[in-house]
């Protein structure tokens, strides 16, 4: 059926609209604004701080080719320290680090009493494991794959500290719970440090806060465990970090860029 | 690796980092689903193994055993690898730190420009070798025998004393089990031979007074008995009866 044309009503001429002169933009709605929120937000961050060109260098710098599951093990390390570092947050909030019965109170309280509190007990117990095996994993690959060579000599040197840290944390971390285990283990361990030669006693004495386990030592270890350690942890992974971005990841040892490569390079 | 071998290294890192893909989002998606599996396998260990938490410690009593948690095993094995009282500190100290250094300084003493593990032997079998010991280690330390029991007749002449003797003998034979001192000490069948010394005829060697001081005041890395001779000597008293009738 053919269209019928009606005709356009007559409008007088002052309420036909303008059209826009050449160049002005639409006036953006209240809708236009809501849709642009992040992007706005972003910028005012990014006006003020600079940080969007940080930002993309880190996201969206080149991975060599090559990589394998093999390189996410460094990250998943990171993430169980994150892990234990969100539980400890949590136990921290219920702990009491006082030897005289305080200690083994307020943890026998967070993991009988508190809602998921043995939950969030285990997490940060067997999360402790998980980090250590990780961090073998990690440095098992980076060994076998002469990740530690030029240039990277320094970034492996930071993770044998990461590696010591993670140990002091599983000594000072063990005997927080003040059960039977956790106190007899730690005076075992504390007397093996004592054999050490000229510092060993001195070394003890520092570790125990004097000659016996009093009240000290326990609010020394919980001090060391919660606040020193993972301070210099968080540091030194942040160090670790900068690095890795900056000197890139390595590609697996038995790779080799394509002759083409070059031509890519240019491109590029 | 010298200068020439470096800026050969650099110019084939950086063709090989331009034939690769963006960090954003594919290490990351690998990352992430790694994250989700690092994860779900401490969720699953809280759920099927919990999170004991063992009676309140208390330094006067004796029913502990000192066991570290199992990622110290290996250190503590090499306590007992190596037996002789005077490397002790050799064993606690001296190798641990030692392997440490040696760990630190790793790409100082390595200068192999070499990377692939086939065609660098002797790092690559020098890196197995530290696996299996610390695997090694760790076994021995987590399969040792239980410290917790001690089956041992009481000597003849004690069964015939009878009485308070034999009691006091039993009394301490308990002690000792329950103190898990045969985590370090082998008495007899019972027990691990090492980190401590073999207990087995200590009453022919040492005199029960000497034995006494001992026990309050030992050789680290053991754990002085001194609170519990001042707290309650009875106990102290049938440990040391028991340990002094031990012979062959």
């Amino acid at each position: 059926m053919p269209k019928v044309k009606l005709p356009k009503p007559p409008v007088p001429d002052a309420l036909v609209p303008r059209p826009k002169r050449p160049g002005t933009a639409e006036k953006a709605g209240p809708r236009d604004v809501a849709k642009e929120t992040g992007i706005s937000a972003i910028d005012w961050v990014d006006e003020r701080t600079g940080m969007s060109g940080a930002a993309r260098w880190l996201m969206f710098r080149k991975v060599p080719k090559g990589t394998n599951w093999f390189y996410t093990l460094g990250s998943a390390t990171m993430f169980a320290f994150l892990s234990q570092a969100v539980t400890g947050v949590f136990l921290a909030m219920y702990y009491i680090p006082d030897p005289a019965g305080g200690a083994y109170e307020s943890v026998r309280y967070l993991t009988n009493e508190v809602f998921l509190g043995e939950f969030v007990r285990g997490m940060h117990k067997w999360g402790a494991s998980v980090m250590v095996i990780l961090v073998m994993l990690h440095m098992a690959r980076t060994f076998f794959f002469g990740a530690y060579k030029y240039p990277r000599e320094l970034n492996w040197i930071i993770g044998v500290v990461l590696l010591v840290l993670t140990f002091v944390m599983g000594f000072t971390g063990y005997l927080l719970p003040f059960d039977q285990k956790a106190y007899w283990a730690t005076v075992v361990g504390v007397n093996i440090n004592g054999t050490a030669p000229i510092i060993g006693p001195y070394l003890n004495d520092f570790i125990r806060a004097g000659p016996d386990f009093t009240s000290t030592t326990l609010a020394r270890f919980y001090s060391i465990h919660m606040l020193l350690v993972p301070g210099a942890l968080a540091a030194l992974i942040g160090a670790h970090l900068w690095l890795v971005a900056k000197q890139g990841t390595t590609a697996p040892p038995w790779m080799k860029a394509d002759k083409k490569g070059d031509v890519g390079e240019e491109r590029a | 690796m010298n200068r020439a071998q470096r800026e050969e290294y650099l110019r084939e890192y950086s063709t090989l980092k331009n034939q690769g893909k963006p960090f954003f989002p594919y290490a990351v998606a690998k990352d992430s689903a790694m994250a989700c599996v690092v994860m779900a396998v401490i969720i699953l260990m809280t759920i099927i193994l919990g999170a004991e938490l063992l009676p309140k410690a208390d330094p006067t009593t004796t029913t502990y055993v000192p066991r570290p948690e199992w990622y110290f095993y290996f250190l503590f094995e090499l306590l007992r690898v190596i037996k002789p009282p005077e490397l002790v500190a050799l064993a606690t100290i001296g190798i641990p730190t030692i392997c440490l250094i040696l760990l630190f300084l790793l790409p100082f003493y390595d200068r192999n420009p070499e990377r692939r593990p086939e065609r660098r032997p002797v790092a690559t079998l020098a890196g197995i070798f530290t696996i299996v010991a610390i695997g090694y280690l760790t076994y021995l330390g987590a399969t040792g025998g239980s410290p917790n029991e001690l089956e041992i007749e009481a000597p003849p002449p004690i069964q015939a004393a009878g009485g308070e003797m034999l009691a006091s003998y039993e009394a301490g034979r308990i002690m000792v089990a329950q103190s898990g001192c045969l985590a370090c000490h082998k008495i007899g069948e019972n027990g691990n031979d090492g980190p401590g010394p073999d207990l087995t005829e200590v009453g022919q060697r040492l005199p029960s007074q000497a034995i006494a001081r001992t026990l309050q005041n030992p050789t680290a890395p053991m754990p002085p008995y001194d609170e519990l001779a001042t707290k309650n000597p009875e106990q102290f008293n049938n440990l040391v009866t028991f340990l002094s009738q031990l012979r062959e």
